[in-house]
C-alpha cells in the first residue's frame, strides 16, 4: 500500500504554503477568550503528511482554508478535502488522519465531519459514507496496521 | 416539554472510553453496560444508587459493541469487534465465560436472544447474520449463515412473541428472516431509508417496528396481510409514518417501550428524544409526537436508549463520553 513500487500520481501540482497565522493584539490578551476559528482548524490538519508523497496536504492542496468551517458556538467542525485525482486509491486514509487529527486535538464537545470536495472523487458518497460511521472509525483504529499508517501521516514533516 | 425527562441520577460506566450500548435483564434487577475499554460492566440498584456488581474484563480483545441478556436472565451474551461472541453464565453474583462462538470473519456488531432462549443471532461486518442454536448442554450450534444483506449489518433484533429475526444494514436496509425447512430464509426487505439503518426495535405486539438512520429519520413499518405463522404467504411490511426534521444527526438507537408504547431514540447531536402515537390516530397512517426533548442528555453521542423491562417510565442511555444516564419519563398532561 504505502511506499508501493508505483506511485499513483508520479508528479503532483506543488502549491505554495499559506504564512503563518497573524497574531492580533486581542489574541494575546491572556485574558480574552479565544474561539476556535477556520485557521485553527487548518492550522491543525495543513501538516498532516500525504501518504504517498513527501509533502503535507497543504502542499498539495488537499486541504484549503477556505474548505474548513467551524462553529465554536455550536461546536461543530466541517472539513473538505480534494483528493490529487479522482481515483485516488488513499482518500479514505487520508480523510481518516483528517479526522483522527481533530478528534485528538479538539474539546469533546466537537463534532468532526470530514468530507471529499464535492465533485473530485470517483467513490466520493462511499468514502464520505465510511468517514462519518464512527463504529467503522472506532474499529479502524483498534486495528494496530491501520493506526501506525495514521500515526505516521500525523508524525509532522518527514525527512524522505 | 423539557420537564416531561428528569435526570435521576448519572453514572461513569466506561471512563475515559465510550459506553456503546446497555441491556436490562429480563426482571430488570440488572443493568450490563459495554464498551471501548473491552469490558462488560453489571450495575444493580442499592438504594437510589446505581452500583457496579461485576466488571467482565476477560473475554475480549477488542471493543464489547452490543450485550443481550437471555429470556430465562441467567445468561449474558457479547458481541466484540474481536469478531466472537462470548457467552457469560450467571453464578449469584459472578459471571462466568463458559463459551466463545467464532466464525465471523471480523467485528460482531450485534447479538439477541430470541424470546424461546434457545436461538441466539449475531451480525457483523463481514455482512453476514448467523443464527446460533442452543442445546440443552448449553452446546452452540451455527444453523443457518445469511448473507442477505450487501454491506456489513448493524444490529439484530427478534420479533417479541415469534421467530421471525430482524437485521440492520450499512446498505440502508432492514431484511426479516423465518424458518423454512430446516433453513433460514430472508423474507422481507424494507427499503427507504436513505443511509445506514442503526438499529431497530419492535413494538410490545410485533406488528409494528421501529428503525432509526444515519438518515437522521426514525420509520415506523407495520406489518399487512394474515402473516399467521405457517401460511405460505410472507406478510408485507409497509413504511406507515416518518419521523423527519427532528434529529440534526445519526439517530443511533431506537427503543419501544413494551409497556406504554412510547418510543425513545439516541442520537449523535446529543439528545434524548421520546416519541408518541397520537390518541386516534389511524394505524394504518400513524402520527406521532414528539413528547419530551433532552437536548444535552449527554455531552457527546447517545449511543442506546432503552426502557426498563417492569417500570413503565424509567429510561437508561450512555455515550461516547462514557457515562450512562438514568432518567424518568413522565408523560405530559
Amino acid at each position: 500500500m504505502v511506499g508501493g513500487s508505483q506511485l499513483e500520481n508520479a508528479n503532483p501540482l506543488i502549491y505554495r504554503r499559506a504564512g503563518e497565522r497573524q497574531v492580533t493584539a486581542q489574541e494575546e490578551d491572556e485574558d480574552a477568550p479565544d474561539r476556535i476559528d477556520d485557521r485553527e482548524i487548518f492550522d491543525l490538519i495543513r501538516c498532516i503528511n500525504d501518504p504517498e508523497h513527501p509533502l503535507t496536504l497543504e502542499e498539495l492542496n488537499v486541504v484549503e482554508e477556505i474548505r474548513v468551517k467551524v462553529s465554536d458556538e455550536e461546536s461543530t467542525v466541517s472539513v473538505e478535502f480534494t483528493p490529487t485525482i479522482p481515483h485516488c486509491s488513499m482518500a479514505t486514509l487520508i480523510g481518516l488522519s483528517i479526522k483522527v487529527k481533530l478528534l485528538r486535538s479538539l474539546p469533546e464537545r466537537f463534532k468532526v465531519d470530514v468530507h471529499i470536495t464535492p465533485g473530485t472523487h470517483a467513490s466520493e458518497h462511499a468514502v464520505n459514507k465510511q468517514l462519518a460511521d464512527k463504529e467503522r472509525v472506532a474499529a479502524a483504529l483498534e486495528n494496530s496496521h491501520l493506526l501506525e499508517v495514521v500515526n505516521q501521516c500525523l508524525s509532522g514533516r518527514s525527512s524522505a | 416539554m423539557k420537564d416531561t425527562l428528569t435526570l435521576l441520577s448519572r453514572v461513569s460506566a466506561h471512563p475515559d472510553s465510550r459506553c456503546w450500548f446497555l441491556a436490562w435483564n429480563p426482571s430488570g434487577t440488572l443493568l450490563a453496560s459495554c464498551g471501548g475499554d473491552r469490558t462488560i460492566r453489571i450495575w444493580g440498584k442499592d438504594g437510589d444508587n446505581w452500583v457496579c456488581k461485576s466488571v467482565l474484563g476477560e473475554g475480549h480483545q477488542r471493543t464489547v459493541r452490543k450485550v443481550s441478556w437471555s429470556p430465562c436472565g441467567n445468561y449474558l451474551a457479547s458481541a466484540s469487534f474481536d469478531a466472537t461472541t462470548c457467552i457469560w453464565m450467571k453464578k449469584k453474583e459472578e459471571f462466568e465465560c463458559i463459551t466463545t462462538l467464532e466464525g465471523h470473519e471480523n467485528e460482531v456488531k450485534s447479538v439477541a436472544w430470541a424470546p424461546s432462549g434457545s436461538l441466539l443471532a449475531t451480525c457483523s461486518r463481514d455482512k453476514s447474520v448467523w443464527v446460533w442454536e442452543v442445546d440443552e448442554e448449553e452446546e452452540y450450534e451455527c444453523v443457518s449463515v445469511l448473507n442477505s444483506h450487501t454491506q456489513d449489518v448493524k444490529h439484530v433484533v427478534w420479533h417479541p412473541n415469534q421467530e421471525l429475526l430482524a437485521s440492520a444494514s450499512y446498505d440502508d436496509s432492514v431484511k426479516l428472516y423465518r424458518e423454512e425447512e430446516d433453513d433460514w430464509v430472508c423474507c422481507a426487505t424494507l427499503e427507504g431509508h436513505t443511509s445506514t439503518v442503526w438499529s431497530l426495535a419492535f413494538d410490545q405486539t410485533g406488528e409494528q417496528l421501529a428503525t432509526c438512520s444515519d438518515d437522521k429519520t426514525v420509520r415506523i413499518w407495520r406489518q399487512l396481510g394474515t402473516g399467521e405463522q405457517g401460511s405460505k404467504s410472507d406478510p408485507n411490511w409497509k413504511c406507515v409514518c416518518t419521523l423527519t426534521g427532528y434529529h440534526t444527526r445519526t439517530v443511533y438507537d431506537v427503543n419501544w417501550n413494551h409497556l406504554t408504547g412510547a418510543i425513545a431514540t439516541a442520537c449523535g447531536d446529543d439528545a434524548v428524544r421520546i416519541f408518541e402515537e397520537d390518541p386516534g390516530s389511524d394505524p394504518l397512517q400513524p402520527t406521532f409526537s414528539l413528547t419530551a426533548h433532552m437536548p444535552r442528555a449527554h455531552t457527546q453521542d447517545v449511543n442506546c436508549v432503552t426502557w426498563h423491562p417492569k417500570e413503565p417510565n424509567l429510561l437508561a442511555s450512555c455515550s461516547d463520553d462514557g457515562e450512562m444516564a438514568f432518567w424518568r419519563y413522565q408523560k405530559p398532561e
